[in-house]
């Protein structure tokens, strides 16, 4: 298992499965605007785009998230070498559901996307996930760990938990009715913080919680 | 001088009517796969589902300079909560829905209350093409070469009393046949209402066609409303009842959140939806967005109806 997990080949098959969905929309894009199927991404290709880059980054940001607790779970320290994958694939997905956005929808006007920034909750919301994530993904070279000294880098890595946060109420805010599926990111996402929680309570020195104090 | 008319293109011969049902024969062969056998049921109920309209003739208030959207727009892109919230998905689940028999109630205050059976809908009225620009709230739009009569011309036909001040639409509801409805997140049946002048306005449709044909299920078979002024989710899809009524009837948006969709729901780039702008919109086919119309581009014909409201309380 070790010998999997440290394989720089893991690494690499890894990171081109993070890449399919990219892969596919690009794939689909050629065809739709270039090709042969003009329906390769729906009547609605820029929704379409929009819509599965922006799933994406909420699964990325839930795999990223689940990495910690599995790790514990099932005692292989060894997945920690996937995290800053995963996190940087959630900003990469995050980047082109901006890009998608601010081009195909607002076409380049800065005043017009700062109007709908501060006019329309889920957008604001939306633009806060993804201005948490910028610091992250530049923070996250080993350079970086070592500068920052690894427990405020830590810290400032917690802001994943800000951007994952942001990204379901930002689904929940957009949808009509039906929402399902937000919740469903939600579910899973409150699992994963939950499990940080439990295991914080459970895993500090007893002396060290404020009611163990009390108590002697 | 002779000025030859060019040759008639119809809709089907883009897309010929044979390939068109065998891609969905195919689809029906996968679905039915999936599900065990159904294969058979589903391919033969998807054949009966649309049929070539005769007599049909071309109306002069078509909309000018505008093109119809790919019929695969129109068919596969659709708001149908009662099949699904997903855009895709009444293309998909609607196949299998049965539109024959059906009957329409039209009562209410009226001194002639009437029951139409499915052949007396393509029969109310003589049947005429209108290209009509469809707007949704969720700032989309399509150009629809949609097929109906006036509704006004059935309105005429029930007699209306001195009491009837608006129509209520209701639509079929059945959650065997549309079991994705109950997770629709809104309540259903679904209902919409208009005023009686709105409703008794040339431009006003009741659809049973288009592209031809027959309405597809996911379009709203077997009859639908068309208000081509007004934000698509007022035109109810699949009627079985229209009430008048002497006060306003309640809206299915309208009481799932009334903050974002108001009784009139006319379309104005000047009145955002609360969660985003309806100042733009996009095109099916094209790539970037348009301006949006006040009255959808018919304020010429329809503005007078509103003079003297406040279109921002009104919305």
């Amino acid at each position: 298992m070790n010998k999997i997990l440290t394989s720089k080949w893991t690494k690499v098959v890894v990171f081109l499965l993070c890449l399919i969905p990219f892969g596919n929309l690009l794939w689909g894009a050629y065809q739709a605007f270039a090709g042969s199927n003009p329906n390769a991404l729906g009547p609605n290709p820029i929704e379409f785009i929009t819509h599965k880059t922006g799933d994406w980054i909420l699964r990325f940001l839930l795999i990223t998230l689940s990495v910690t607790p599995l790790r514990t779970l099932l005692k292989q320290p060894l997945l920690t070498r996937f995290r800053r994958m995963f996190g940087l694939y959630a900003f990469f997905y995050a980047t082109v559901h901006f890009c998608v956005w601010f081009i195909l929808d607002k076409m380049f006007n800065f005043s017009d996307m700062w109007q709908d920034v501060l006019k329309r909750r889920f957008i604001t919301v939306g633009m806060l996930g993804l201005a948490v994530m910028i610091p992250l993904a530049i923070t996250s070279t080993a350079g970086w760990v070592r500068r920052l000294k690894y427990k405020r880098w830590q810290r400032l890595h917690r802001l994943v938990y800000v951007a994952a946060i942001a990204g379901v109420i930002h689904y929940y805010w957009l949808v009509k009715s039906d929402v399902r599926l937000p919740l469903a990111y939600g579910a899973v996402l409150a699992v994963l913080l939950g499990f940080r929680i439990v295991h914080a309570r459970m895993t500090t020195p007893a002396a060290k919680r404020p009611l163990a104090k009390v108590q002697a | 001088m002779l000025i030859r008319k060019a040759p008639d293109l119809r809709y089907s011969d883009v897309t010929p009517r044979e390939v068109f049902m065998n891609r969905r024969r195919f689809m029906g062969a996968a679905a039915g796969i999936a599900g065990a056998g159904a294969a058979l049921l589903g391919s033969e109920s998807a054949e009966a589902a649309t049929t070539k309209l005769a007599n049909v003739v071309k109306s002069p208030l078509s909309t000018k300079d505008e093109k119809a959207s790919s019929i695969e727009a129109v068919t596969t892109y659709n708001n149908y909560y009662e099949f699904g919230t997903g855009k895709d998905e009444p293309a998909h689940y609607a196949q299998e829905f049965k539109t024959n028999p059906w009957t329409l109630m039209v009562d209410g205050e009226v001194t002639n209350k009437k029951l139409f059976s499915y052949d007396d809908l393509f029969k109310i009225a003589p049947l005429e093409e209108r290209l009509y620009r469809h707007r949704c709230v969720e700032a989309w739009s399509v150009v629809v070469p949609w097929i109906g009569f006036p509704l006004n011309a059935l309105l005429k036909q029930v007699e209306p009393t001195s009491k009837a001040k608006y129509v209520a639409f209701e639509t079929f509801y059945n959650t065997k046949q549309m079991p994705q409805g109950r997770l629709a997140g809104i309540p259903l049946p679904y209902k919409e209402g208009l005023r009686l002048d709105e409703a008794m306005h040339p431009l006003t449709i009741l659809s049973v066609g288009l592209y031809g044909e027959t309405l597809p299920p996911q379009n709203g078979a077997p009859i639908r409303l068309v208000v081509p002024w007004k934000y698509g989710f007022k035109g109810a899809k699949s009627l079985v009842r229209i009430s008048l009524t002497s006060s306003q009837p309640p809206s299915t948006w309208n009481i799932s959140a009334p903050q974002e969709y108001g009784f009139y729901s006319n379309v104005n780039p000047a009145v955002d939806h609360p969660r985003w702008s309806q100042a733009t919109e996009r095109r099916l086919g094209d790539l970037f967005r348009r301006k949006t119309l006040p009255f959808n581009g018919y304020g010429d014909q329809v503005a007078s109806l509103y003079s003297g409201m406040d279109l921002k309380k009104y919305y």
